[in-house]
């Protein structure tokens, strides 16, 4: 490793604002660099004197550091390492801690040497559109050579592939107010609404809170600016009712003053920590002061993009906030005031200013010993591979230096008011956009975000602006006064390229939009805002053109001839800055995605061997292996066979269930219902079909009649939402003189379902005396309330899905998995078995029930063979639609059985049936297979499905073919009732 | 991100609270004995405005108290000047006075 043994860094001129004088080492492309404590990785790198920091998207030419903040298009480097590594990290506000690690992307070979710089000589091949235009032909070699060529060389960092480590939180934060930045305009706003007791959030992207006050050298009350941003910030710290969000970016305004904002809770600290790496917040405001400053812009010329070139503002930042000149021989370049203070402070603090170039054709703001000053004039060229060494004027005077501050104006960061669609409008007298009349509910824009340059108005706006809020929401204005600062003046000629520039001027360094391929987007008819954008990419990618999208504005508006209000502006969508996807998933990832619901009986299931399959939210026993069995089929055949000769337990609880009462309950299920459930007996039972209003199947399921006014439906597991959803749209929007309440009970009641020839007796040992649960006294159908097991409380339900003699039996789900050992212990003597979710599906097969597979949501109670179910004595939810001819066809498909006339052949659920000297095509297609399973009870491979007329073809042979997996089977359509078809077991 | 929804009974609720279902005028289920109930029944379900401006709209607060609500937005600055349970709107036109 070649270690930096110089600890200060050759361009350390001063301490500026950090608070330590004390080393931190880190890690540049595999150098070892020393900065202190409160540098930005970009403020250590200037520093050390490392100008050149990576290579640009697509012509790969060598770039540096141009900004001081979050606009920066060109310092993106690749932090950390292994699943930690985080590509396009802005080194300009990256905190610097002990031991961080960088590199530079988008090269191959080293950084000062890399081997795609051949496509910066290639440039006329790669211009605008040439996406487009060059890779056309052939089409096949677009996706498997162009794109992964273009994907390979053009770019930016690259993803570790792994999973990210880090944990990332979500919060919610209400407030009065929200202030959105921590410079002039909002610190000073803040601290008068604070003062006058409102709810207070203020929020800011950078760890120093001050935004420019920390980079210029202002005075306010007598103070220096950056000091009085300290004693602002510590005041407001000490407030309750103030929450001062440092390393805080609001990134989104959405609608009703809700806004979004990324706090980096951890970024800055080495080594790995157990806080949460970022938190969303989501902050509800009632209104909301936008203070988020303004960014410089820089101006075409030729070789505007050499590692050195910087903005102005950013220049003089360095100087005064890091105490880093970021160069020894300073040249400046401007079209307004600003570049004239960089240069008082680069000589202030000492630095070598060798020209002052000013397109205005004004006198020199300020004398400078030994510089050229030369006003009016222009800088056409600039020279220097790895970095600037000098620049050409128009008048062909050569300058050297080592970086050019440059200086094209500044426009109001904006962004946010654009985020309702709101457009910005355009200020001839600071040749920018500010913010329109049309901002988001309850914002208001203050500072320089406003257009209000002056230090003295950026400070006076915000205290207006908290004053009428706090006017507004009758408070106390304490502060009378706002802070005092003198106004410097901001003037500007516009000039956005130099004519005659020799070479290219860049315009967007982040994607590698020249103003040549501005005019070339224009000579080729993308001549309006939104088509230039997407024609040469100018404003996309992270930093989404804070930098670029008014200078490439002003040229198309030179260029196009037409003035920039008639240009406009292409607005701006959240988010201000990227937001990792993680801090948007939050905790909500992988099995946190959503909750896992368990049955009550889970615990009893998992310790006896039970495989759990996801059914929904829900983890439900699939099949239970016992030693020796290694494939699930042994076991799940043993589970049916065991079922269906003595009894079997299986847990049902997750079907819906929805208690339904009132003095209309039963008129209200007649509604909801195909079929008729106020002539229901209490005590009773009745499958009930359930369908939408368009006439079609919703869902199906049993509800039990447990008195005059109460009604306790089910619903299968993967509709219960959506039923208790439907019911109640039905409830309050339908029928709303009705008397009739609703509550889910699905979670509040375990159920088991207990099936097969032993089922009575297996239960005569639990349910407490006198209850009389002989076929007489509890007959099939029926259903009571009564008590198990000594005094618990329980409902039973004879009912059956399984076809066997069988029962469901429910009790507070408190007791639901003691209930699964009582009932194990109670048919001991009958070796009941539990049976998983897979042996349901089998036996429900074999029964021919129609489920999830059937209910499909496109097929009607005519299919299913249920059409006589639909009352034609009631209305009902989908009875009128459900009456429609197309639906009731002579010869509707209906469900049927299938089972292959080679008995050994296994059927596919999803294949086709065509008649047996058919060719398998559309045409031919009368039905599909939806279920199929292997029938222990009749040793065969069997299925249900859908086919043409099938009731009147019972005994008729059709093949089931299924092209996918080249599969043919000659099947023979039979009755769905495999087992048991006059239901005789049902009723012992 | 989101919006704001004043629930009548509940106060101010985040939308993310709520299921979204479309056009209030699926409250004004037709008559089925009309004579040209089919026909009615095929408009009402299938057929719907698409109003840019002001849109009265069926939500549902399924992670609240379960209310269905009558939402006036407006669909192009998505501000919502009047929130109402589905079922007084519902009440108010089976006692004639219409859900329009």
């Amino acid at each position: 490793m070649n270690d930096s043994n110089n600890t200060v860094g050759v361009n350390r001129i001063g301490q500026g604002l950090l608070a330590s004088s004390a080393p931190v080492p880190f890690i540049f492309n595999d150098r070892k660099f020393h900065g202190l404590e409160g540098d930005t990785l970009a403020s250590a790198l200037l520093a050390n004197g490392q100008r050149l920091v990576g290579r640009s998207f697509k012509y790969h030419r060598p770039r540096g550091i141009i900004t001081t903040g979050s606009e920066e298009p060109n310092a993106l480097v690749e932090l950390g390492t292994g699943a930690y590594k985080e590509p396009n990290t802005r080194a300009t506000v990256i905190e610097l801690y002990k031991g961080l690690e960088a590199r530079s992307q988008n090269h191959k070979g080293p950084l000062s040497f890399d081997l795609m710089a051949i496509n910066d000589h290639l440039s006329s091949f790669l211009s605008a559109g040439f996406y487009y235009k060059t890779f056309m032909w052939p089409k096949a070699f677009w996706e498997k050579l162009y794109e992964p060529m273009i994907r390979a060389a053009a770019g930016l960092g690259s993803l570790s592939g792994e999973e990210d480590p880090d944990v990332y939180d979500k919060g919610f934060l209400h407030c009065d107010l929200l202030v959105i930045g921590a410079g002039a305009s909002g610190l000073s706003a803040a601290l008068t609404a604070g003062r006058g007791g409102l709810q207070v959030i203020i929020a800011d992207e950078d760890f120093l809170p001050g935004g420019r006050l920390n980079f210029e050298t202002d005075t306010v009350d007598d103070q220096p600016s950056s000091l009085w941003a300290a004693n602002a910030y510590e005041e407001l710290k000490n407030m309750d009712n103030v929450r001062f969000m440092t390393r805080t970016t609001v990134y989104g305004a959405y609608d009703h003053g809700v806004y979004g904002a990324l706090e980096k809770c951890t970024d800055h600290l080495a080594g790995v920590s157990d806080l949460p790496r970022q938190i969303l917040w989501r902050i509800y405001s009632k209104r909301a002061l936008l203070a988020a400053g303004s960014t410089e812009r820089s101006i075409g010329f030729g070789n505007n993009d050499r590692p050195g070139i910087m903005l102005a503002g950013s220049v003089r930042g360095y100087v005064n906030r890091y105490g880093v000149a970021p160069g020894k021989r300073v040249a400046v370049f401007t079209n307004n005031d600003s570049g004239w203070r960089t240069a008082h402070d680069l000589i202030d603090a000492g630095v070598n200013v060798v020209a002052v170039v000013d397109s205005r054709s004004i006198s020199p703001l300020m004398a400078i010993p030994g510089a050229s000053i030369a006003m009016g004039s222009q800088v056409v060229d600039t020279q220097g591979r790895l970095g600037i060494k000098s620049i050409t004027l128009n008048d062909g005077r050569s300058v050297p230096c080592d970086c050019l501050a440059v200086s094209g104006g500044w426009n109001p960061n904006v962004h946010l008011t654009c985020h309702q669609r709101g457009r910005p409008t355009w200020r001839s007298d600071i040749a920018a956009f500010v913010p329109g009349d049309d901002l988001p509910t309850g914002m208001q824009v203050i500072g320089s975000a406003s257009g209000s340059f002056g230090l003295a108005e950026r400070l006076r706006s915000g205290h207006e602006a908290a004053t009428d809020i706090l006017v507004q929401a009758g408070s106390n204005v304490v502060a009378k006064r706002t802070p005092q600062a003198h106004s410097i003046d901001y003037t500007i000629t516009p000039l956005w390229q130099v004519p005659d520039c020799k070479g290219k001027a860049w315009v967007d360094l982040q994607n590698d939009v020249t103003s040549k391929d501005i005019a070339q987007s224009v000579r080729e008819g993308f001549k309006a805002v939104e088509h230039l954008k997407r024609y040469t990419t100018l404003g996309m990618a992270t930093d989404q053109g804070k930098t670029a999208n008014v200078l490439g504005l002003g040229i198309l508006s030179e260029i196009s001839g037409k003035s920039i209000e008639d240009t406009g502006t292409t607005i701006f969508r959240p988010p201000y800055t990227p937001v990792p996807i993680g801090a948007l998933a939050g905790r909500a990832r992988g099995k946190h995605f959503r909750p896992t619901r368990l049955t009550p009986s889970h615990q009893w299931a998992d310790a006896h061997g039970a495989e759990f399959v996801e059914v929904g939210m829900w983890l439900r026993a699939q099949w239970y292996a016992l030693p020796g069995e290694s494939h699930w089929r042994e076991s799940v055949d043993r589970e049916v066979t065991a079922t269906r000769e003595s009894v079997g337990i299986c847990d049902v609880t997750t079907l819906g269930k929805i208690d339904v009462q009132g003095r209309d309950a039963a008129q209200f299920l007649d509604k909801v219902y195909a079929n008729t459930f106020s002539t229901l007996a209490v005590g009773k039972v009745r499958y009930g079909l359930m369908l939408r209003e368009d006439g079609f199947v919703m869902d199906d399921g049993t509800t039990a009649r447990l008195d005059q006014n109460h009604y306790v439906m089910t619903t299968t597991t993967a509709n219960a939402v959506s039923v208790f959803r439907h019911m109640e749209f039905a409830r309050q929007c339908l029928y709303p003189s009705m008397d009739v309440h609703l509550i889910s009970a699905t979670e509040q009641w375990a159920q088991f379902a207990v099936a097969g020839p032993n089922a009575r007796n297996l239960l005569s040992n639990i349910v407490d005396a006198p209850f009389d649960i002989s076929n007489e006294g509890f007959p099939f159908m029926a259903c009571s309330e009564l008590s198990v097991c000594g005094g618990t409380p329980a409902r039973l339900f004879r009912i059956s899905f399984s076809g066997e003699l069988a029962y469901e039996i429910a009790v507070p789900a408190r007791y639901g998995n003691s209930l699964m050992h009582a009932l194990m212990q109670a048919g001991k003597s009958f070796n009941a078995v539990p049976y998983g979710t897979e042996a349901l599906g089998v036996m429900r097969i074999e029964k021919g029930h129609a489920a999830g597979n059937e209910l499909n949501g496109q097929t009607t109670a005519a299919n299913l063979g249920l059409g006589r179910m639909v009352s034609t004595k009631k209305d009902c939810m989908g009875a009128v639609l459900s009456r429609r001819p197309r639906m009731n066809p002579e010869n509707p498909i209906e469900l049927v059985g299938f089972i292959p006339t080679d008995g050994a052949a296994t059927l596919r659920a999803g294949a086709h049936f065509i008649a047996t000297d058919a060719e398998a095509t559309l045409e031919n297609d009368q039905g599909w297979m939806t279920s199929v399973a292997y029938s222990p009870s009749l040793q065969s491979s069997i299925g249900l499905g859908f086919i043409r007329d099938g009731q009147q073809r019972i005994g008729e042979t059709v093949v089931a073919a299924d092209p996918l997996r080249n599969e043919s089977i000659t099947v023979k359509i039979v009755s769905p009732h495999f087992v048991d078809p006059d239901g005789d077991r049902l009723r012992v | 991100m989101t919006m704001i929804i004043n629930h009548p009974l509940l106060g101010p609720r985040d939308a993310a609270e709520f299921v979204y279902l479309g056009d209030a005028s699926l409250i004004n289920r037709p008559d089925p004995q009309s004579e040209t109930a089919a026909e009615e029944f095929y408009e009402y379900l299938h057929l719907r405005d698409n109003n840019a401006g002001e849109h009265r709209e069926l939500w549902y607060h399924e992670q609240g108290d379960r209310s269905w609500l009558v939402v006036t937005r407006n669909t192009l600055t998505h501000d919502i000047t009047r929130v109402e349970l589905a079922r007084d709107v519902a009440s108010m036109r089976a006692n004639g006075a219409g859900a329009e």
